[in-house]
């Protein structure tokens, strides 16, 4: 026992295998990336930032039901409702989400009967203050817009699965 | 009765009941989507299909088969029906199948999606999938009025609406046209429905065909506060459950109540809740300068104690159409407290006397007594307009027994015909003498009802003493037939305001030298009365009121705000837990819903503090005290949904004066049925159908 120990010592065994440990991830690929000019690879089910999304006539998706608003489980979400202006049909006046209260929990896309409501790939929506975060309806539209393209692939990508 | 067994369970039933209501004894589930209880029996949505033994060996629609139909066995088995066998399965899987081939999955649109029967019962008895794959049939949305709005591609064809509208409305303005796929619910002429009523058919329809189009899309079901209350657009005192969702009332829905309103209640009741968010007092305005101008509670209060320290016991104060007996009781109770007994809260010279008994102002028959009469009296009354869930029973009556119904008044339009007899007060002194084939049917019946309405009581023109008169003759037909059954109190008070009964129950009339309204005017014109309190009251003639300091505690700015000196902002019936008397004396608890909006306070409490403020503070801090001292002194009050029945030798007693009148028209008092409180004046929808209905006499004329 004592010998073993002292032929260890001798010939730095702990010393000579923690070197090649260092040695191998010396020379292995890194996997830091240079954040924010590299990013890694998300999943289409990524659930971040919300957007409201258009019909590729430039129609709102979002018709009211109000059940994003009931599965909610932290009541981030408000909207209120009525007859639209000129042709009467049921859309949103109000639609505002409180980007603090959200746990990101997917469960409005999940309730979203036409797609509407999507959490896209975007999370990179810091603000300096809180009440950026209070997401309104033309704040949701205008992240459906700029996200579409990502979002629309994501979906496409996930829908075998669905 | 009849034996038979459901599900295996002997169960013993009258044998003019139908299988479902037998099913129903025996706490057996059947799903239907036509059969209504208070309608007719159409059996054309199937939903309801059971299996029997003892009758056709195909599944039988259990709303039209009665219990007596089915067969007992050859040994004398009782006749068997059941709920829960795989015949019935799979028939109501095919019946829901068939009706959702054109029903359209537009349950996130739908305004009737969470409080759907077919949603539900798609849920509970339905598949999970459909067979059909070709395209859905496409029905045009018809134009039913500004009340109601319709999706015509949900319909499932129940003829609910139908069957509504031509029983218990009264209007044969909707069918079903069409066969098959073609088969089309229409208004026929596109015109908007004429009844009071219509509103009712949004809660029939089980499907989101007919939907209210004033809440069209405003609120979910899921996210609203049920509240139940009382409704006081009339003197019926429906039952409603009020909806708010924040601070904010979203629709009216009515409850059941076999005694009062069965599960009706009018438009007015059902849509004026726009009335409650517009033009409401906020916070206390002091005029200054001639102008209204925003103010504070204290120094309203500061204001209104000014004139009160001059004007000593020349204070009076008159109650409005919407007020609760509470704010009467504190008024009367500050008033007495100054030395004044002007109070009233009848409408100008009313031939109700302080001194009459309780029986001589309620509705003695009860409403649910309507259905017993046989034969009935309208003196100087529109129940159509004045109480049309009332309306809506006498022709329920009138469709079960066509009893002889007659009229003393104006002509109008009641849905069910009517003897007319004459305009006024010598056609009813007529009556009373004995002649005319009327008085012979009257003379006859065993339970004869007489309505007497405010039209024929109240005379601006022509004084107390006809209304005295009115009242006197009406108890003399009601007491003076050979043949009145043992129990039997035919004469019925229609008053057309919540606030009547409970006022006179209290009195809040005139009392210790205190004179009448139309008197505490005209008083005030010649500058005798220095303050007058207005406790919601716009009906009054506000420009004879000359100098006189007019305090006016209400909700909404109408007519007694422009003229009031003071407003202090008070809680509407939504907002306040209150006590109500219908016309049949029934005492009833209004609850609140939402709070009063801004600064404004209930209307007991304003008084409360306004009577610190003068130095002579009421005996109550709370409402519960004051409840207390209201119950205290009129113990009647405390048992909430009971009547406090009138005697008929009180009644008779009233037959016994002697009469002076000669000659009075009867007119009914409420000439525009959607514009007869400030709440509904400040209601857009009210205006709306007012502006309609207008159109549609115009266009009769």
């Amino acid at each position: 026992m004592r010998a073993a120990q002292f032929v260890n010592s001798l010939l730095l065994k702990e010393f000579v295998s923690a070197f090649f440990l260092a040695m191998r991830y010396f020379f292995s690929p890194k996997p830091t990336i240079n954040y924010p000019f590299e990013k890694g690879p998300i999943s289409p089910r990524f659930r971040g930032e919300h957007a409201l999304r258009r019909y590729p006539n430039g129609e709102e998706r979002c018709i009211a039901c109000k059940l994003c608003e009931a599965i909610c489980p932290a009541q981030a979400i408000t909207i209120e409702a009525g007859p639209r202006q000129n042709d009467g049909t049921r859309r949103t006046v109000r639609y505002d989400i409180d980007m603090v209260k959200c746990i990101y929990c997917g469960f409005c896309q999940e309730a979203c009967p036409v797609d509407a409501i999507v959490e896209g790939p975007n999370f990179e929506f810091a603000t300096e203050t809180r009440e950026e975060l209070y997401f309104n309806k033309d704040k949701l539209l205008a992240n459906g817009d700029r996200w579409e393209r990502e979002i629309a692939a994501n979906l496409a990508a996930d829908a075998p699965y669905r | 009765m009849a034996n038979i067994k459901v599900d295996g369970q002997l169960i013993d039933v009258p044998d003019y009941f139908t299988l479902m209501q037998a099913a129903e004894a025996a706490g057996a589930e059947i799903p239907r989507f036509c059969y209504h209880e208070r309608l007719s029996v159409a059996g054309n949505c199937r939903m309801c299909l059971v299996e029997v033994k003892g009758g056709p060996p195909k599944p039988q629609a259990s709303c039209a088969m009665s219990v007596k139909d089915l067969r007992p066995g050859p040994n004398g088995e009782p006749p068997e029906m059941f709920t829960n066998t795989p015949m019935v399965k799979k028939a109501r899987e095919g019946v829901m199948e068939f009706l959702l081939i054109n029903h359209p999955l537009d349950c996130p649109i739908c305004d009737q999606g969470g409080e759907c029967d077919l949603q539900d019962q798609a849920m509970a008895y339905g598949v999970s999938g459909s067979r059909y794959i070709e395209n859905k049939r496409a029905v045009e949305d018809k134009y039913l009025g500004p009340l109601v709005k319709t999706s015509m591609n949900r319909c499932i064809h129940c003829t609910r609406c139908v069957r509504f509208t031509t029983e218990v409305a009264g209007i044969s303005e909707m069918g079903l046209v069409g066969r098959g796929e073609d088969a089309e619910i229409t208004s026929y002429l596109e015109r908007a429905l004429s009844s009071e009523l219509q509103g009712n058919v949004i809660d029939l329809c089980p499907v989101g065909a007919l939907t209210s189009k004033p809440y069209a899309f405003q609120a979910r079901p899921w996210e609203l506060n049920k509240t139940e209350s009382i409704d006081v657009m009339d003197a019926v005192g429906s039952n409603i459950r009020v909806d708010s969702r924040g601070r904010e009332v979203m629709r009216f829905l009515p409850r059941v109540s076999d005694a009062i309103n069965e599960e009706w209640i009018s438009d007015k009741t059902r849509f004026v809740w726009d009335g409650l968010r517009s033009q409401r007092l906020d916070r206390p305005y002091v005029r200054k300068n001639g102008k209204l101008q925003a103010s504070t509670w204290e120094e309203a209060f500061a204001a209104v104690a000014a004139r009160l320290k001059k004007a000593g016991n020349k204070v009076g104060a008159i109650a409005g159409d919407l007020a609760a007996v509470e704010e009467m009781y504190a008024a009367k109770a500050l008033l007495a407290s100054l030395g004044s007994g002007m109070t009233d809260v009848r409408p100008p010279m009313s031939g109700i006397d302080p001194t009459m008994p309780r029986s001589a102002y309620v509705f003695n028959p009860t409403i649910a007594g309507i259905e017993e009469a046989d034969a009935i009296l309208i003196i100087g009354a529109n129940p159509r307009l004045e109480a049309s869930v009332l309306n809506a029973r006498i022709r329920k009556a009138w469709r079960a027994r066509n009893l002889p119904i007659a009229v003393i008044g104006e002509r109008m339009d009641l849905t069910y015909p009517y003897e007319y007899l004459g305009e006024g007060f010598e056609t009813l002194a007529d009556l009373a003498a004995g002649n005319g084939a009327f008085a012979e049917t009257f003379k006859k019946a065993e339970r004869p009802l007489i309505i007497v309405g405010e039209g024929a009581v109240s005379h601006a023109t022509l004084g107390k003493q006809v209304g005295r008169d009115v009242i006197a003759l009406a108890a003399k037909l009601a007491t003076s037939g050979d043949a009145i059954a043992e129990g039997w109190n035919g004469f019925a008070f229609l008053h057309n305001a919540a606030s009547r009964v409970g006022g006179l129950d209290i009195g809040f009339v005139p009392h210790d030298g205190g004179v009448c309204s139309a008197d505490q005017i005209a008083l005030a014109g010649k500058g005798e009365l220095d303050v007058l309190f207005l406790l919601g009251a716009d009906e009054h003639d506000m420009s004879a009121m000359g100098k006189a300091f007019v305090v006016y505690i209400g909700t909404h700015g109408d007519a007694g705000a422009h003229r009031a000196d003071v407003i202090l902002p008070a809680a509407a019936y939504t907002e306040k837990s209150g006590t109500y008397v219908n016309t049949e004396g029934r005492v009833q608890m209004a609850a609140r819903a939402v709070f009063p909006p801004g600064d404004a306070k209930e209307d007991w409490a304003i008084i409360r503090a306004l009577s610190a403020v003068i130095g002579k503070p009421l005996p109550f801090n709370s409402l519960a005290q004051l409840r207390a001292a209201i119950y205290a002194e009129f113990p009647h009050l405390a048992r909430i949904d009971a009547i406090e029945a009138g005697k008929v030798a009180d009644v008779a007693k009233l037959a016994r004066a002697a009469t002076k009148t000669i000659s009075a028209p009867f007119a009914s008092p409420v000439t525009d049925f959607y514009l007869s409180n400030p709440i509904a004046r400040a209601s857009a929808i009210m205006g709306e159908c007012a502006a309609l209905a207008a159109g549609q006499r115009q266009a009769a004329e």
